[in-house]
């Protein structure tokens, strides 16, 4: 009986080291959680969650920092994905924040001064253009994030929705009449 | 005798053959106005190449072929354009989309045209003369035919098949063309044969059309073209399936039939591509097949930018209680939205809906899993299994049940007892992991931009410092600061050429961000378009799905 | 709606399918009528009204519409297929409880029509042998072999009341997998056992003559290609096998491959029960494992089990295996990994 006792607690012992020694050496360096997080983030980097961007904002609900509900661009299908990953229920987007459908940014070039403060703006360098002359906005790498609208001293960008085209239309879910009559 | 193998699955829809047969091609009296899409074919549309106010003639090209996958568009008549701008074009989402719209001068005067010496022709310079010529695939696919018509380096295509089958209920224009036209299809045959070197020419018709086989037959004598009569099972006309059937090659998955050495190309392809070459003449017209519930049903040589109400005026006109318009074939076309919308290069079919000859679909009932769907799908899927997924958005699974070798065809709903509408599910299951993968690249584009950004921000501050506790140093000790601290020198040299790296790296990775759309993502959404119409159509444009 | 495709095959429907099954049952139905007098009708009577009530109950509680759902079918033969596993001139309250557990509880709690993985008649049948043993061993004697048939009057009678001019022992037998199994246990030989009235030519008087027109509506079923070969012959193939090897080995103790062919439930669950395609296979490989399994298993639980025959619980054990054997057995999809010809 004894022996048996001592050998069960001798395998739990060594086991238990191994098992330790293993995840030292094997520890993952950067948080794979945070990595997952950034994946589902719609990377529009536009700051309305409260965070300089998404990896900051990745970051924070990794930690337990902030809420999963934040991110406006990323939608109530964004804040479902994020809860699955976490395993949590999801929610509505936060108070005061609303998801647009998505848009880019149009310089009006004829009023555009070329003062550079949009460049500075753009978190992700979609804007083109050098200092005094007329810049413009590279439609396909703008990420709607709205940032550059602000520091324009003569107001020349807006916002245009992206309509949908016969490029990027897609087939509807099927609309089923059948369905529960209550 | 050839030995002729069977697809699994299939279906035997009604015909109604007859009743667009009765009558030769009849051609389309010229018309005031049309309206030209510059999207016709699968890939990038046409870059407008005319303003209003342009006169044009007939055959002119206003559309430049934009990117690789493009072809031509050209003016169908002389006159003068009156717009280009957004017009209804014939597509399920019923979306306006860019036309070259023209009012014509009622003169039909015709640009100068030169018949193509093929044969002493540089086979690359001949190619990119037919895309200039607007050549795509007529069957529905529309696939431009140069890249086709390209064996490719290492690629030997021993068999080239025209495929007639029309397995599609009520379109009976490649019928009519083959009765009437036999020899000139074959003629186009025997140029796409020189070109790309193939030694068997097949012809495959489904039973269900004897004059056609009579007329080809008789026409394919001493050519070396064998006329293969095929059982009419829908879809016998798809590319793979055609292909199966004649030869017992099966296309591998995602892949082409010149993977296993067979081309196939529709015969109004191949009759269009004698006139080009034949005629010098640039693809601006096509048989169209007007029937159902319409005065005169019949086929009609149709200048594409013919608006289709124009059409069916011409067919008599739609008799009383019509319930609309479909644009292809029962199995595989999509409701018309708006008449205005013009014929194009992919439009073979108008079908007048009537209450009767189209009820409207029975309510869908829950799937009781009875696989009939299976035993009818053509593909060998398990139509059922990817139904519960595409309906419960596991977009995952249906992928692991092959979602994408789904050839739309329809067979499946079709005999499904719970009218359950199938297709619709994968299309829209299709549509959305297109998309996502979309949104996926563009995620990642700005991610990767974005910490670009912030990489470039720290480099430029620790240049502008850098800078500053230079000047500072060399004003207080006039420049002998590397002599000083040699351990300090090495230690921002090291740093420099590790910053210099990572760029380098970073820019490596970064996307081009010149194009305005990245060829691949393009090259992506094309090859889908060519899977969906693929299909029920003769002309094989799997073609598309080419290896990227 | 821009969908494709804008036609369907005519006529088609869930409901075409049910009545398709209903009408290959008739000849079995006719059969058990003849053999075993006219108590049958009733008690089909009796569970249809039961398996529609019990239906629209669900469908209100769920908030279904009831017309398209009553009326496609589905019901009826899982009402008709518990009615001919049942015993006849059971209690009315015994064919109730069956149908509860069949509708409800297999059928609705599942998701109703399509849903189910379990097969609703085989649970209904399943619960009441477990519940009421006694009641579910009383089956109507043959005609040729019984000293009194109820009348149709009578068999009202008999289920509603309970009583009637006879005592049960008149018109009341054990099937001869009920003999065989008593007997056996008794330590007598299969032989000797086998060569009473009861068992017929090959696998009991009456029985065998009802097995026969179920594999002619079976035949029927195919020919409507409503079902395919492989459940029925997996399945019949499995038992004759199996059955065949265990009277090879121990001949005293083991009947011979036909009487387990044509006797119990085998023929009805080979076409008609284990075919149910919502809670069968649904993959031409699979189908040939899950009947094999029921075919197995039905011999096992006849031969060494508790229960004289096996079917229903052999096939609920079938139905739970597929989700796991479908998704094993899926099969190559064209232009998948098909040696490649002429290259
Ligand atoms: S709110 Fe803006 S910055 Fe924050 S996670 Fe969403 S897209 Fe990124
Ligand atoms: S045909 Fe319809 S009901 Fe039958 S398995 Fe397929 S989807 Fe389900
Ligand atoms: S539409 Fe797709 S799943 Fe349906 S039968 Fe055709 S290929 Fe098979």
């Amino acid at each position: 009986m004894l022996s048996a006792i001592l050998v069960m607690a001798g395998i739990a012992l060594v086991l238990g080291g191994v098992l330790g020694w293993a995840a030292i050496r094997f520890r993952v360096q950067e948080d794979p959680l945070v990595e997952k997080i950034d994946a589902i983030l719609p990377q529009t980097q536009c700051g309305q969650c409260g965070y300089p961007g998404c990896k900051p904002y990745a970051e924070a609900i990794s930690k337990g920092d902030a809420d999963i509900n934040r991110c406006p661009p990323g939608g109530e299908e964004g804040v479902k994905r994020l809860a699955e990953l976490l395993g949590v229920e999801p929610k509505p987007l936060g108070e005061g924040l609303e998801h647009k459908p998505k848009s880019v940014a149009v310089i009006d070039e004829a009023l555009c001064i070329g003062c550079t403060l949009c460049i500075q703006a753009c978190p992700v360098d979609a804007i083109v253009g050098a200092a005094k002359q007329m810049h413009t906005v590279v439609a396909d790498e703008c990420t709607g994030c709205e940032l550059c609208i602000q520091p324009c001293p003569v107001d020349c960008i807006r916002m245009e929705v992206i309509h949908e085209d016969i490029a990027n239309w897609k087939w509807r879910y099927p609309v089923i009449p059948l369905k529960k009559v209550a | 005798m050839r030995k002729l193998h069977a697809f699994n699955g299939g279906v035997h829809p009604e015909g109604h053959k007859g009743e667009s047969t009765g009558r030769p091609i009849e051609t389309m009296p010229l018309l005031p106005r049309y309206v030209v899409p510059l999207r016709q074919h699968i890939g990038e549309p046409a870059r407008p190449v005319v303003k209003p106010g342009d006169r044009v003639l007939r055959g002119q090209l206003i559309g430049q072929p934009e990117g690789y996958v493009s072809v031509g568009v050209h003016a169908p008549t002389s006159g003068r354009v009156l717009a280009v701008e957004p017009r209804p074009v014939p597509h399920p989402s019923g979306l306006a989309d860019l036309c070259v719209v023209i009012d014509s001068d009622g003169e039909d005067r015709t640009v100068e045209t030169a018949p193509l010496d093929w044969r002493a022709m540089d086979p690359s310079a001949l190619r990119n003369r037919l895309r200039e010529m607007g050549l795509a695939g007529l069957g529905g696919a529309v696939f431009p035919s140069f890249i086709k018509l390209n064996p490719g380096a290492r690629r030997h295509i021993p068999i080239l098949i025209l495929n007639g089958a029309e397995c599609e209920p009520w379109i009976t224009c490649d019928d009519l063309l083959m009765r009437e036209r036999a020899a000139d299809i074959l003629a186009g045959a025997e140029i796409m044969r020189h070109m790309l070197g193939t030694e068997e020419v097949l012809v495959g018709i489904e039973d269900n059309k004897p004059e056609a086989i009579a007329a080809m037959t008789a026409a394919a004598g001493g050519r070396g073209v064998e006329v293969v009569a095929i059982a009419s099972l829908y879809p016998g006309g798809g590319g793979k399936q055609i292909t199966y059937t004649l030869t017992g090659r099966v296309v591998p998955a995602g892949g082409l039939s010149t993977d296993v050495g067979v081309q196939v190309f529709n015969v109004g392809t191949a009759y269009a591509l004698l006139r080009a070459i034949r005629d010098g003449e640039p693809l601006v017209s096509r048989i169209v097949t007007v029937t159902g519930h319409v005065v005169r049903p019949g086929n009609f040589e149709t200048r594409l930018g013919t608006p289709v109400a124009d059409l069916l005026r011409a067919a008599g006109g739609e008799l009383p209680d019509a319930t609309g318009q479909i644009i292809g074939g029962p199995m595989m076309g999509f409701g018309l939205m708006d008449e205005a919308a013009p014929i194009t290069k992919s439009v073979n079919c108008v079908i007048v809906k009537n209450a009767a000859l189209f009820p409207a679909a029975p309510a869908p009932m829950p799937c009781i899993r009875c696989g009939a769907c299976a035993r009818a799908c053509p593909a060998e899927l398990q139509p059922f299994e990817l139904y519960w997924y595409a309906r419960t958005r596991d977009f995952g699974k249906t992928q692991t049940y092959h979602l994408f070798d789904c050839i739309e065809c329809g067979c499946c709903s079709y005999v499904c007892p719970s009218h359950i509408p199938l297709v619709e599910y994968y299309r829209f299951a299709k549509s959305e992991i297109w998309s996502r993968e979309h949104e996926k690249q563009a995620a990642d584009q700005a991610r990767e931009r974005h910490e670009f950004r912030a990489f470039r921000l720290e480099r430029e501050k620790q240049e502008k410092a850098e800078k500053l506790a230079k000047k500072a140093s060399e004003r207080l000790e006039g420049g002998a600061v590397a002599a000083e601290d040699p351990e300090a020198a090495r230690k921002k040299a090291l740093l420099q050429a590790a910053i210099a790296k990572a760029q380098k790296a970073k820019e490596a990775v970064r996307p081009k961000n010149v194009d305005n759309l990245p060829p691949d993502k393009q090259r992506e959404i094309d090859a889908i378009e060519a899977r969906r119409a693929q299909a029920g159509q003769a002309e094989q444009a799997a073609e598309t799905e080419a290896k990227r | 709606m821009t969908g494709s495709p804008h036609t369907v095959l005519a006529g088609n429907s869930v409901r075409l399918v049910m009545l398709k099954v209903l009408v290959a049952l008739i000849p079995g139905i006719v059969a058990h009528a003849w053999f075993f007098g006219p108590g049958i009708w009733v008690s089909l009577l009796l569970c249809t009204l039961l398996g529609v009530a019990f239906e629209a109950l669900a469908l209100l509680m769920r908030g279904y519409p009831l017309k398209p759902f009553l009326s496609d079918g589905s019901t009826v033969v899982t009402a008709w297929l518990l009615a001919l596993s049942m015993p006849t001139l059971a209690p009315w309250w015994l064919y109730a409880v069956g149908m509860l557990f069949a509708i409800l509880v297999a059928k609705h709690l599942y998701g109703g029509l399509g849903q189910n993985l379990f097969n609703p008649a085989m649970i209904g049948f399943a619960v009441l042998l477990v519940s009421f043993p006694v009641y579910m061993t009383q089956w109507p004697a043959p005609v040729e072999l019984a000293s009194h048939t109820p009348d149709l009057i009578e068999s009202f009678d008999l289920v509603f009341a309970g009583q009637g001019a006879v005592s049960p022992d008149a018109y009341t037998t054990a099937t001869p997998l009920d003999l065989l199994r008593t007997q056996r246990l008794a330590g007598d030989e299969v032989g000797g056992i086998m060569a009473q009235p009861a068992f017929g030519v090959v696998g009991g008087t009456g029985h065998e003559m009802v097995v026969l027109m179920y594999l002619l509506g079976g035949l029927l079923l195919l020919n409507y290609r409503l079902i395919t070969w492989h459940i029925p012959v997996a399945f019949l193939g499995t038992i004759a096998v199996t059955a065949g090897v265990l009277q090879f080995l121990d001949p005293t103790n083991h009947p011979d491959p036909l009487f387990h062919l044509t006797s119990g439930g085998a023929m009805l669950a080979a076409f008609f029960i284990l075919t149910d395609p919502v809670s069968a296979s649904a993959t031409p490989r699979g189908k040939l494992i899950y009947a094999g399994l029921a075919g197995f298993l039905v011999v096992m639980i006849r031969n060494y089990g508790g229960y004289p025959d096996g079917v229903a619980f052999t096939v609920l054990i079938a139905n739970m295996a597929v989700p796991f054997i479908d998704a094993y057995t899926q099969p190559r999809v064209f232009g998948h990994g098909r040696k490649e010809k002429g290259k």
